[in-house]
C-alpha cells in the first residue's frame, strides 16, 4: 500500500481553512473578550421589570423630589435604602388612590407586606460598598447610577467592575462635588471645585484590598 | 549530526544491514501485538490514575481542607510532590539538549524516552500548584491579561517566576520531542501494515519524506531547540528554589539553594531514566541498543551528583552554624534531630549512601541492583522536599507557629495517582511511538562513519 502522505485533497484546507482560521482566530477570540464578554457590554444597561411601573422620571424628574426623601439613609448607612410603601402612601393616599397601578403599593401598605422590587445594582457579596463614604465625601448619585431623573424605569448605568472602583479611587478629583449636591443631577461642577473639595476634606480614597474585601 | 540518508549512502552494505536491524527492533515494539506484560502494567497504572480522579473530584467539591495541611504546615505534600517531579524532568532536558550540545553519543539510545519522561513528569507536577491554590477554575489568572479587575499578576513574586518557568518548560520540551520525532514517525507511517495506522502515522509525521531539504532544515531546528532547552536546565529549577529562597523563613533562605536544587533535580532524573529504562529495555528487548555502557554513563552521572547533593547538605548545616543567626541554627538542629528527624536520616541515608554504591561496578550492570538503588534515591529525593518543606514550616519564630504535618488518605490517594498519570503515558508512549531515536542512533552508530570520511 502506498505510504500515506497529506493527499491532494488537503491542499485547499490547508489555504482556505487552517490558514485562514489561524490567522484570524486570535483576532476572533481578542474581539471576543475585549467587546462582547466586557462588562461594560454585558452588564450596562440590565433593566429588570419591576412590581409597580414606579418612574424615577416623573418623580425624581417632573416632580423634583430629592433622592433622599425616599431614599433616606443614603448619607448615614452603608445601604440607600429602598423606601417602604408607606412612603409612597404619604402621596398616593390623595394622589391616583385607585390607580391599577398601585394596587400592589397599597397591598403592601396595608397587609403590612414589603414590596418585592428587583434588584438593579448589586455588587457581589464578597464586596463591602459603603453609600455614606461616598455621598458625604462629595461623590455624586449620578457619578455611579447615571441620569436616575431621567429614568422611566430604572436601569445599570456602569459596569461595576472592580477597575471601575479603582480608576475612581485611584483619581477621585474629576468626580468630587460640594457633598451638599450630591443628590443633584446634570450637575457641572465648578473649576477646580473637585480639587478644592479633595483639599478642604482631606480625600484620600484607599485602594488596598482590604478597602472592599473585608 | 550527520543525516541518516547520507550517512547510509556512503557506506557499505554492512551498516545498511545494521541500520535496518535497528529500524526493525525499534518499530517492532509499536507495530507488533501488544505484547503480553503491556495490558497488567497498564491496567496497573491505570487504577492509580482512577485514584487521581478520585481524589481530585473530592478535593474540588469539598475543598484543601481534605489534605493534612494546616494554618502552620501551609504547604506540605502538595508542593513536595510539585517540586519532586519538576525536579525528575530535568534529566530528560539535560540528556537531550546539553548532552547533544557537548556531542555526548550515547544519549541517542535514550533521549527520546527521556525527553518522554520529562514531559510527563511536568505534566504530573503541574498538577500541583494549580490544586493546592483551592480554586483551580481560576489558575488561569496566573496568565498577565488586561482585565476588568484592573489587576496583573505580582511580578516581584517568585511564584509568578515559576508560572513563566514551568510553562516554558512545557512547551520547549513538548516541542522539541514531537520535532525530533518526526522522522521516526515516518519510519512507522512507512512500516504499519493497518491502514489506520498508517493514517494515524502519518497525521503525526506532518508529511515527512526525507529529503535532503527537509533533512537539513530539521537538523537546523533540532540545533535551535536544543540551545533553547539548555539554559532551562539550570534555570526551572533555579527558579522553582527561588520560591524559597527568596522567603524569609529560617531553613529557606538560603543562598545555595538555586545549585543545590539543579543538582538534585538531575540526581533525580537520572534515577528515574534508568528505573524506567532498565526494565524496558530488557521486555523490548533493545538491549543492544540501550546498552549496559549507558546504563553504567547514568550511574556515573548520579554518583556525581548525589556528592553534590550531599555536599549540599553539608554546607547548608556548616553555614546554620556558622552565620551565628540564632533561628536558622534552631531551625537545622531542629531539622535533624526534631520531630521529622526520621524524613531526614530517610533522606541523608537514600541521597548520599546509597548512591555510593555505583563504586561498584556490578552494581551499575545487575539491573535489579540498578533499579533497586534508583527506587531508593528517588525515595530520597521525595523526602528531600518534604524535609525541605516541612521542617521549615513546623518551628516557626513563635511557638504559636509550631505545628506538625501528618497526610490523610486524600494526601496518599493523589500522591499515588501523580504516579498513576505518569506511567499510564509512560506505558502509551512506550507502546505506540517510537521509543528510541531511530534517526539519530544510526548517525552515530560506528557503522555511518565507517567507509567514506565524512566532514
Ligand atoms: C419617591 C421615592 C423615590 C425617590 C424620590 C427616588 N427614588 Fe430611587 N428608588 C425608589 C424606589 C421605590 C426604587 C425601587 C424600584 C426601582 O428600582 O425602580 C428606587 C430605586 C432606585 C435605584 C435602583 C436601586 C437598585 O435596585 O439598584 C437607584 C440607583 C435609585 N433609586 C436612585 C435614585 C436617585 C439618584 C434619586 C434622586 C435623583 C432617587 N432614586 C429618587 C424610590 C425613589
Ligand atoms: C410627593 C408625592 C408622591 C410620592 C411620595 C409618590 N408619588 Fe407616585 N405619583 C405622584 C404624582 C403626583 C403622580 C402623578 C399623578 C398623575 O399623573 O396625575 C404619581 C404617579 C405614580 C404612578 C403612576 C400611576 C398611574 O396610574 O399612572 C405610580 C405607579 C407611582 N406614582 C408610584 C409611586 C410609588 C411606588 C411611590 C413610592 C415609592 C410613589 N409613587 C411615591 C406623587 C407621589
Ligand atoms: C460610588 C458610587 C455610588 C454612589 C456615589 C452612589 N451609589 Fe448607590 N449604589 C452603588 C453601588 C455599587 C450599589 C450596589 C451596592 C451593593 O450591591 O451592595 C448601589 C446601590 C444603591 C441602591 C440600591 C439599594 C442599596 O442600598 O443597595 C440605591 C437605592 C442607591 N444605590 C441609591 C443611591 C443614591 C440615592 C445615591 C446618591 C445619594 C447613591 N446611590 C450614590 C454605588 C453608588
Ligand atoms: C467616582 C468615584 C468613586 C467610585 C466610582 C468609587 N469610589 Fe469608593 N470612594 C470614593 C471616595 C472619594 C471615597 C472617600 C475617600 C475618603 O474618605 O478619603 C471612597 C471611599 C470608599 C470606601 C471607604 C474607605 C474607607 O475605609 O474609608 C469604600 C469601602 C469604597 N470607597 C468602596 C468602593 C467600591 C467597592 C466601589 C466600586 C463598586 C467604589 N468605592 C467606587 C470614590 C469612589
Ligand atoms: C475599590 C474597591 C476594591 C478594591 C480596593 C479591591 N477590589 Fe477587588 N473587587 C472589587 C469589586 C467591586 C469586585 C467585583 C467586580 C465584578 O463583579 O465584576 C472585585 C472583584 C475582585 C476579584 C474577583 C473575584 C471573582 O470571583 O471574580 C478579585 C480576585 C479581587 N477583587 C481581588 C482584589 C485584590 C487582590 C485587591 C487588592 C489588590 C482588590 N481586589 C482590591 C472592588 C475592589
Amino acid at each position: 500500500m502506498a505510504r500515506f502522505l497529506f493527499p491532494e485533497w488537503t491542499q485547499p484546507l490547508k489555504k482556505y481553512v487552517i490558514t485562514p482560521a489561524l490567522l484570524v482566530g486570535p483576532v476572533y477570540i481578542v474581539l471576543m473578550a475585549a467587546l462582547v464578554k466586557d462588562p461594560q457590554t454585558l452588564r450596562v444597561g440590565y433593566m429588570p421589570e419591576q412590581p409597580v411601573p414606579y418612574s424615577h422620571a416623573l418623580h425624581a424628574g417632573e416632580m423634583g423630589l430629592d433622592c433622599r426623601y425616599c431614599h433616606n439613609v443614603v448619607e448615614q448607612s452603608a445601604k440607600a435604602a429602598v423606601p417602604p410603601a408607606a412612603t409612597c402612601m404619604n402621596c398616593h393616599q390623595t394622589v391616583l388612590p385607585r390607580s391599577e397601578k398601585l394596587l400592589p403599593v397599597r397591598q403592601a401598605f396595608f397587609e403590612n407586606e414589603p414590596l418585592r422590587w428587583v434588584r438593579v445594582t448589586d455588587l457581589p457579596d464578597y464586596v463591602f460598598f459603603n453609600h455614606s463614604a461616598h455621598v458625604t465625601r462629595g461623590v455624586g448619585c449620578e457619578t455611579c447610577h447615571g441620569r436616575v431623573d431621567r429614568m422611566v424605569r430604572v436601569w445599570q448605568a456602569q459596569p461595576l467592575t472592580m477597575q471601575w472602583c479603582l480608576d475612581c479611587h485611584r483619581n477621585p478629583e474629576p468626580n468630587l462635588r460640594e457633598p451638599a449636591n450630591v443628590t443633584v443631577m446634570g450637575y457641572q461642577p465648578a473649576a477646580g471645585e473637585g480639587a478644592a473639595v479633595k483639599a478642604r476634606l482631606k480625600i484620600n480614597p484607599p485602594t488596598d484590598c482590604s478597602t472592599c474585601h473585608r | 549530526m550527520a543525516s541518516p540518508s547520507e550517512a547510509a549512502a556512503g557506506s557499505d552494505g554492512e551498516a545498511q544491514a545494521v541500520f535496518r536491524g535497528i529500524t526493525d527492533d525499534v518499530s517492532r515494539v509499536a507495530l507488533n501485538p501488544t505484547p503480553k506484560w503491556w495490558w497488567p502494567a497498564f491496567g496497573v497504572s491505570n487504577l492509580m490514575l482512577l485514584c487521581l480522579v478520585v481524589s481530585l473530584y473530592h478535593l474540588f467539591t469539598t475543598g484543601i481542607g481534605v489534605w493534612g495541611n494546616n494554618n502552620i504546615q501551609g504547604w506540605a505534600w502538595d508542593i513536595t510532590n510539585f517540586v519532586f517531579w519538576i525536579g525528575i524532568g530535568h534529566a530528560g532536558t539535560l540528556i537531550s539538549a546539553v548532552l547533544y550540545l557537548f556531542r555526548q553519543d550515547w544519549r541517542t539510545s535514550i533521549n527520546r524516552s527521556a525527553e518522554a519522561m520529562t514531559i510527563f513528569a511536568v505534566a504530573a507536577a503541574g498538577i500541583f500548584p494549580i490544586i493546592h491554590t483551592g480554586r483551580p477554575w481560576f489558575a488561569w489568572w496566573m496568565i498577565p491579561h488586561p482585565n476588568d479587575m484592573g489587576m496583573w499578576p505580582q511580578f516581584r513574586s517568585p511564584l509568578m517566576w515559576d508560572v513563566f518557568a514551568i510553562s516554558t518548560y512545557a512547551t520547549t520540551s513538548i516541542l522539541f520531542w514531537y520535532m525530533g520525532m518526526v522522522p521516526d514517525l515516518a519510519t512507522l507511517r512507512d512500516r504499519a501494515k493497518e491502514r489506520w495506522k498508517q493514517v494515524g502515522y502519518g497525521l503525526l509525521a506532518l508529511g515527512w519524506r526525507g529529503s535532503a531539504r527537509q533533512w537539513h532544515r530539521y537538523e537546523r531546528a533540532y540545533l535551535i531547540l536544543a540551545a533553547l532547552s539548555t539554559p532551562l536546565v539550570l534555570s526551572v529549577h533555579s527558579v522553582v528554589s527561588f520560591d524559597f529562597a527568596t522567603s524569609q523563613n529560617p531553613g529557606w533562605h538560603t543562598t545555595i539553594f538555586p545549585p543545590y536544587f539543579v543538582a538534585g533535580a538531575i540526581f533525580s532524573g537520572f534515577a528515574m531514566v534508568a528505573t524506567l529504562l532498565v526494565p524496558l529495555r530488557h521486555l523490548c528487548g533493545l538491549k543492544h541498543i540501550i546498552k549496559e555502557s549507558h546504563i553504567e554513563a547514568m550511574c556515573k552521572i548520579m554518583i556525581a551528583t548525589g556528592l553534590m547533593v550531599g555536599g549540599a547538605y553539608g554546607i547548608e548545616i556548616f553555614i546554620a552554624w556558622y552565620s551565628g543567626n540564632a533561628g536558622e541554627w534552631f531551625t537545622f538542629r531542629n531539622r535533624v534531630l526534631g520531630e521529622y528527624s526520621w524524613a531526614y536520616f530517610a533522606m541523608v541515608s537514600c541521597n548520599v549512601l546509597v548512591p555510593q554504591f555505583f563504586w561498584i561496578r556490578k552494581c551499575r550492570t545487575n539491573p535489579w541492583i540498578v533499579v533497586g538503588l534508583c527506587i531508593l534515591i528517588n525515595v530520597g529525593m521525595w523526602f528531600e522536599r518534604f524535609v525541605i518543606i516541612a521542617t521549615s514550616l513546623a518551628r516557626q519564630a513563635m511557638p504559636g507557629m509550631w505545628g506538625y504535618f501528618s497526610p490523610t488518605r486524600w494526601d496518599v490517594l493523589t500522591f499515588i495517582g501523580s504516579f498513576g498519570l505518569f506511567f499510564t503515558l509512560f506505558l502509551l508512549f512506550a507502546r505506540f511511538l517510537p521509543v528510541i531515536a531511530m534517526a539519530e542512533v544510526k548517525a552515530v552508530s560506528p557503522e555511518a562513519h565507517a567507509g567514506k570520511d565524512h566532514h
